[in-house]
């Protein structure tokens, strides 16, 4: 019962929190760079505002094109669902592990891409290319990162991965060091912050996330919206699940206390998650498109060589 | 995971992360920058072979460690600054594959290079046995890093790159070569550090640049 509990009160945090941690990661942000900063609450106002109005489709719009944001949003859901953020004993868990996590990820992107070249504007096509490039690079390092973690703790069920890491002796892992920074990269390129993407600017030829995002409106694009509020902390709980997987209500049936205690700690590793988010994004500079394969060759091989150097020193 | 002591886990750490510096040397466009690294480097082998001889406590190791300190990772990327500011170059021109794709490359030399030494680390009775795949990794990716450059300057500091993986290899095989050995190579490379810095002036005189694919038509005048 606890279990099922734990499981909704999962969804709904990740639901709830997503909008907030946008709006806080960008309040960072502006305070940074000496700007006056937006409420944190900006994203919740925004999504209201969006929801109310009528949607407005492009005249050779398909009935996919109106399916995507639904398929998209969904997709972000499930993955909420499976990544252990408050306990690890997740009824939904059992059905997908973290490799379907990543396929999840991927069929979102599909329908995203696919939905901006469904208009067949000039921006959605481009946007799309971009971020299937992106994509199609980026992939690949996260899986090195997850199949690092499987190997430390046997296992491809992310609970169980983040289970197995938070009860190991403390040490320095210089592997699992190598693949937080394969993340940290891949974290930033499948999210379009800054060093891939700025996600504060429209209508410039660099931009790869909001040029897909240009022909929605209304409802659609609030949908849009929130689901990449919701990969953003996707990617970050993951994060926490490998690499910070301590304060997470853990064992077979885990006790209320635990489960309370794990929301304020969650609260916390966000809050300083999105702090360090703005950081890094203030301090680095857009790369141009052609070094993004660049840069996530380099995560790659961050992820590749954690993944030899534990397979050589066993640590 | 088998418990280890935090002394051996630093020294992991250290290993990892001269892996680590090796592929950040191959996949660098600037001479500066390469030399930074090169000291980077030193540093990191100079603290491991301390922290190696504190953990076995063999005196030897504590010299051959500030022999490192000093010369690897101060005087030589100091001599190193001096000479690419005399000489001007600070920039290497495009390498000869682009940079992903070097990488890719590097990370099958590692995979190789850890294949090649496991019967090596299996006959080795130190503790650090472990490392050696990794030392053996950077003397190949230093090689990689000198094959695919052009300019004279970047392949000197391959070259001293491939020393230190020697060097890490040698200390982790069987904790550290005889004194004498040390001293020798240690000597050598000074030697020919100050060797090279003159020749890197006749070659810019004859050929008004550090580009070494001149040296190639050398064979055409005969």
């Amino acid at each position: 019962m606890l279990n099922w509990l734990t499981q909704i009160l999962e969804v709904l945090a990740a639901l709830l929190a997503a909008p907030l941690f946008i709006g806080w990661v960008n309040q960072c942000r502006a305070w940074l760079q000496n700007k006056s900063a937006p409420s944190a609450l900006l994203p919740y106002r925004n999504l209201r505002k969006l929801f109310h109005k009528e949607a407005v489709l492009a005249n050779n719009a398909s009935p996919f094109f109106r399916l995507a944001p639904y398929v998209v949003f969904g997709a972000m859901v499930c993955a909420a669902a499976i990544i252990p953020t408050l306990g690890t004993r997740l009824p939904f868990s059992n059905a997908a592990d973290a490799i379907a996590l990543v396929g999840l990820f991927a069929t979102a992107r599909v329908f995203m891409s696919l939905a901006a070249f469904d208009v067949g504007t000039a921006f959605g096509t481009l946007g799309a290319r971009r971020e299937m490039l992106v994509g199609f690079l980026a992939e690949p390092a996260l899986l090195m990162v997850i199949f690092l973690a499987s190997l430390i703790s046997t296992s491809t069920a992310l609970p169980t991965i983040s289970e197995g890491l938070a009860t190991r002796a403390l040490g320095l892992y210089p592997s699992l060091a190598f693949t937080g920074v394969a993340f940290a990269l891949v974290l930033l390129a499948e999210n379009a912050r800054i060093p891939v993407d700025n996600p504060a600017t429209h209508l410039e030829l660099t931009m790869i996330h909001e040029a897909m995002l240009l022909e929605y409106s209304a409802r659609h694009l609030a949908l849009m919206e929130w689901s990449a509020a919701l990969k953003l902390f996707n990617y970050a709980c993951i994060g926490f699940a490998l690499f910070l997987p301590w304060g997470v209500a853990t064992g077979d049936a885990p006790r209320p206390l635990a489960l309370l205690a794990a929301i304020p700690i969650l609260a916390f590793k966000l809050f300083a998650a999105g702090g360090l988010l703005a950081l890094v994004e203030t301090v680095s500079a857009k790369l141009r498109i052609f070094r993004a394969p660049e840069f996530l060759a380099t995560a790659f091989l961050f992820a590749v060589l954690g993944l030899l150097v534990h397979l050589l020193l066993g640590a | 995971m088998n418990e280890t002591g935090f002394d051996l886990q630093l020294l992991n750490t250290f290993a990892a992360l001269l892996l680590l510096s090796s592929f950040a040397m191959l996949s660098q466009r600037r001479v500066v920058t390469m030399v930074n690294l090169l000291a980077i480097q030193g540093v990191l082998l100079g603290l491991a072979t301390l922290l190696l001889a504190w953990r076995t406590g063999k005196g030897h190791l504590y010299v051959s460690g500030a022999i490192t300190l000093t010369l690897k990772a101060a005087f030589l990327p100091w001599l190193l600054h001096r000479l690419i500011r005399r000489l001007g170059v600070y920039w290497d021109s495009e390498p000869l594959l682009n940079i992903a794709g070097t990488m890719l490359v590097g990370l099958l030399i590692v995979i190789f290079a850890f294949g090649l030494a496991q019967p090596i680390a299996a006959l080795a009775t130190t503790t650090t046995r472990s490392s050696i795949g990794i030392a053996v990794a950077v003397v190949l990716l230093a090689f990689l890093t000198m094959i695919t450059r052009r300019k004279a300057m970047s392949q000197v500091v391959g070259f001293l790159s491939m020393e230190n993986g020697l060097f890490f290899g040698a200390m982790s095989a069987t904790y550290g070569m005889p004194m004498i050995i040390e001293l020798g190579v240690a000597l050598d490379i000074l030697v020919a550090m100050l060797v090279l810095g003159v020749f890197f002036f006749q070659i810019r005189e004859q050929f008004d640049s550090l580009d070494l694919h001149h040296l190639e038509s050398l064979k055409e005048e005969k």
